[in-house]
């Protein structure tokens, strides 16, 4: 039998410090086993957004202490990567880049891939690096996958950087489609969100998972159109290849910062359908499997 | 109803056993997926009878059937021994686990203090620290940005405020982790065993703090081992054994009668049966009953401040062993461990044959004021096995012989005696 829990509400008192406000809107819990689907409990999620907030900004201030480089390693990670891509790929196997110069469309590529791969590893992951705070607090425990995907992000505006720097160098001036940019960030976070809420509450479970992610992100590398472009994906395939969402968020990247001629079209739709029906999935798995964390972990 | 802060009914907690096991393997889910359908086969053939004890012997429950009601503003202390379940019912009432049964309502904003220094981040200075930390237990960044410099005083701590945390002293660690923790200010309070941080008078002021705390209308549900702090901090007491509620109200009456654990005072020079006391490990050699004297019959050989006792212990070994350590131990009232009297203490083991043995254990001199105390068995190895275990076996009480020769004394002249001598030079 499966122990399930249903929270009914559950309102803060606005000010905790005043006895007399707070008794005012007595906030009561009941705590019962039950089963069946609860609600996605986002109203909550929301009440507990400064806890998210910082664990973000404590993931963000701990993640280059001790190191000499500091926060250069998010541009060394995803630059020294697209030497090696230009360099294998692009010059020796002379794979094709549709007419833009080969640097510039693989590193385009590689950061919201590095994003994605980045915040798929640390939310998978981050439950059970907070195992303290599992067994020993109550919080909605979405907040830990998302903070994890969300503290990625700064890396990606560091290394964002460069990107600009080699725009400017190879004199390309991206279109008013560039307004789209914000879109595919969204959509890279997504789908590391949706994945990362299924594996991080497997990995509770079966610590396969962590051997898994090394496997699963670099063959989902490969799946994924960065060191080549998904014009080698016969037409009709076209549709099934954006199955892998990733597909959907590099090819947009392109076409929003690099101006190719072609949006990204049917591919792009059936990735953002794809990415939401997971993340949906995985927000419903994760909340069932939630009240299970505690013993398990 | 509404006028109680806490209202539990039924609450109930079940393990199944594997459960508890770490790092569970997917291949583990797979091969007992293939297996048990002939499990189930098995156990068709063999009889049905069979089955169920197969289901009971994997399942465990933490607590079971705990109904409780805690009113407002009220604080109330939790005992029991380790494994009772005290953990796990303050797990189930702060919402970090759910319960298998039963249901509990609690009226007003909770706030549990399983742990001291919960999301502490080494690497992150005092100061984050304090707003982590005050985050993850449920504050609000203006409230902690409001108590900051209180916080900040409370743990004494001002000159390393924007040193990393894990430059600083055990001692100055703890001090912060809880200073944070005591600034914490919701209407229920839950509070596990951690008031034992820092030094004595640190753990004096987090007294302070928490009975500032209960005295100010907030209720509070209090864990501890501390039997002087729950009797200080709470009027009402539970206690818990083998994860039943079996009793609750006035604190002094619980305290007493889980110190002296259903047996009350025995008197000397008859055996004790101790074969039914509650305790711990694993059994293959146990105590059955104890025989205590002061040798002085003309005070029907009671103990006495400064004089000797002797105990006979009876032990039942299921093999022929030889074990490290026996010990008898003398506790206040309040749970403190006073005296231990371990065979280990002076390197000599006791050899136990299979059945019945006697073993002879004397204190020579007892330097315990008059009062009453509880006496303790334990049996086995060091680094080893924990064979018997008894907290509390049984009362006795230390009688004055000396006062009516050499002087007054009272209670409040503390615990223990010594030998001492006067002189005046001018």
């Amino acid at each position: 039998m499966t122990i399930q829990e249903q929270k009914i509400n559950r309102t803060l008192a606005d000010s905790p410090n005043d006895l007399s406000l707070a008794a005012a809107v007595v906030p009561s819990t009941i705590i019962r086993p039950s089963s069946g689907w609860a609600s996605l409990g986002l109203k909550e999620l929301w009440e507990y957004r400064e806890l998210l907030y910082f664990l973000i900004w404590r993931d963000i201030k701990v993640r280059y202490k001790q190191t000499v480089l500091g926060a250069a390693w998010a541009i060394i990670q995803p630059f020294f990567m697209m030497i090696v891509f230009s360099l294998f790929f692009g010059r020796l196997a002379g794979a094709p880049s549709d007419g833009i110069p080969y640097p510039i469309f693989v590193y385009c590529a590689l950061l919201p891939w590095q994003l994605f791969a980045h915040a798929l590893t640390e939310s998978s992951n981050s439950l059970i690096a907070n195992e303290r705070l599992i067994t020993k607090v109550y919080f909605p425990r979405l907040v830990i996958p998302i903070s994890a995907v969300l503290a990625g992000l700064v890396d990606f505006a560091i290394a964002f950087v460069i990107l600009v720097a080699m725009m400017a160098y190879y004199r390309i001036v991206p279109t008013l489609a560039v307004l789209t940019l914000p879109l595919f960030i969204i959509l890279a976070v997504m789908t590391s969100l949706g994945v990362g809420l299924w594996l991080s509450a497997l990995n509770v479970q079966y610590r396969d998972v962590r051997y898994t992610l090394t496997f699963l992100t670099q063959v989902w590398l490969f799946a994924t159109p960065v060191a080549y472009s998904s014009t080698l994906v016969p037409e009709r395939w076209r549709a099934i290849y954006g199955l892998n969402p990733m597909a959907g968020v590099v090819e947009g990247f392109r076409w929003a910062l690099l101006g190719k001629a072609q949006g990204p079209g049917i591919l792009l739709a059936v990735s953002v359908s794809v990415v939401i029906l997971i993340l949906i999935g995985g927000v419903y798995y994760f909340q069932r499997m939630e009240e299970t964390f505690a013993d398990l972990v | 109803m509404s006028d109680m802060a806490i209202c539990c009914e039924g609450l109930s907690k079940r393990y199944r056993i594997g459960e508890r096991q770490r790092y569970k393997a997917l291949r583990d889910t797979l091969t007992d997926a293939i297996y048990a359908p002939t499990r189930r086969l098995r156990s068709m053939f063999n009889g049905s009878a069979n089955a169920t004890v197969a289901i009971a012997d994997s399942t465990f429950w933490a607590i079971k059937d705990i109904s409780f009601e805690v009113e407002h503003g009220e604080a109330v202390g939790i005992i029991g021994h380790n494994g009772a379940g005290k953990s796990t019912l303050l797990k189930i009432l702060s919402r970090i686990t759910k319960p298998s049964e039963g249901e509990a309502r609690i009226n007003g904003r909770v706030g549990s203090l399983l742990e001291v220094g919960t999301g502490f981040h080494p690497e992150l200075t005092g100061r984050d620290n304090i707003y982590l930390n005050g985050a993850i237990l449920g504050m609000k960044k203006a409230e902690i940005r409001r108590k900051f410099d209180e916080i900040v005083a409370f743990a004494e701590i001002d000159k390393f405020i924007d040193t990393p945390v894990k430059r600083y002293s055990s001692g100055m660690y703890v001090r912060l982790a809880f200073a944070v923790a005591a600034h914490l200010e919701p209407e229920v309070l839950i509070v596990d065993e951690v008031l034992a941080v820092g030094d004595a008078s640190f753990q004096k002021k987090c007294l302070g703090k928490m009975g500032d705390v209960a005295n100010k209308g907030r209720t509070v549900l209090f864990v501890s081992h501390n039997m002087s702090a729950i009797q200080r901090l709470c009027a009402r007491t539970m206690l818990l054994e083998g994860g039943r509620l079996t009793t609750y109200g006035n604190t002094a009456d619980v305290v007493s009668s889980y110190l002296a654990n259903g047996v009350s005072e025995a008197a000397p020079v008859s055996w004790i049966n101790v074969a039914q006391a509650s305790r711990s490990g694993t059994g293959e050699a146990r105590f059955l009953a104890v025989h205590y004297s002061s040798l002085n019959e003309a005070i029907g050989f009671r103990p006495y401040t400064n004089g000797p006792l002797e105990f006979s212990l009876t032990v039942e070994s299921d093999a022929l062993r030889s074990v490290e350590g026996i010990s008898v131990f003398l506790s206040d009232k309040y749970g403190t461990r006073l005296v231990n009297a371990d065979s280990a203490f002076i390197g000599r083991s006791v050899n136990l044959h299979k059945g019945l043995n006697v073993v002879l254990l004397k204190i020579k001199e007892l330097y315990l004021n008059p009062g009453m105390y509880a006496i303790g068995l334990w049996l086995g190895n060091n680094m080893g096995a924990n064979l018997d275990y008894i907290e509390s076996a049984f009362q006795i009480e230390v009688v004055n012989l000396e006062s009516e020769g050499f002087g007054i004394r009272s209670n409040e002249d503390g615990v223990v005696t010594c030998h001492f001598d006067i002189s005046v030079t001018n």
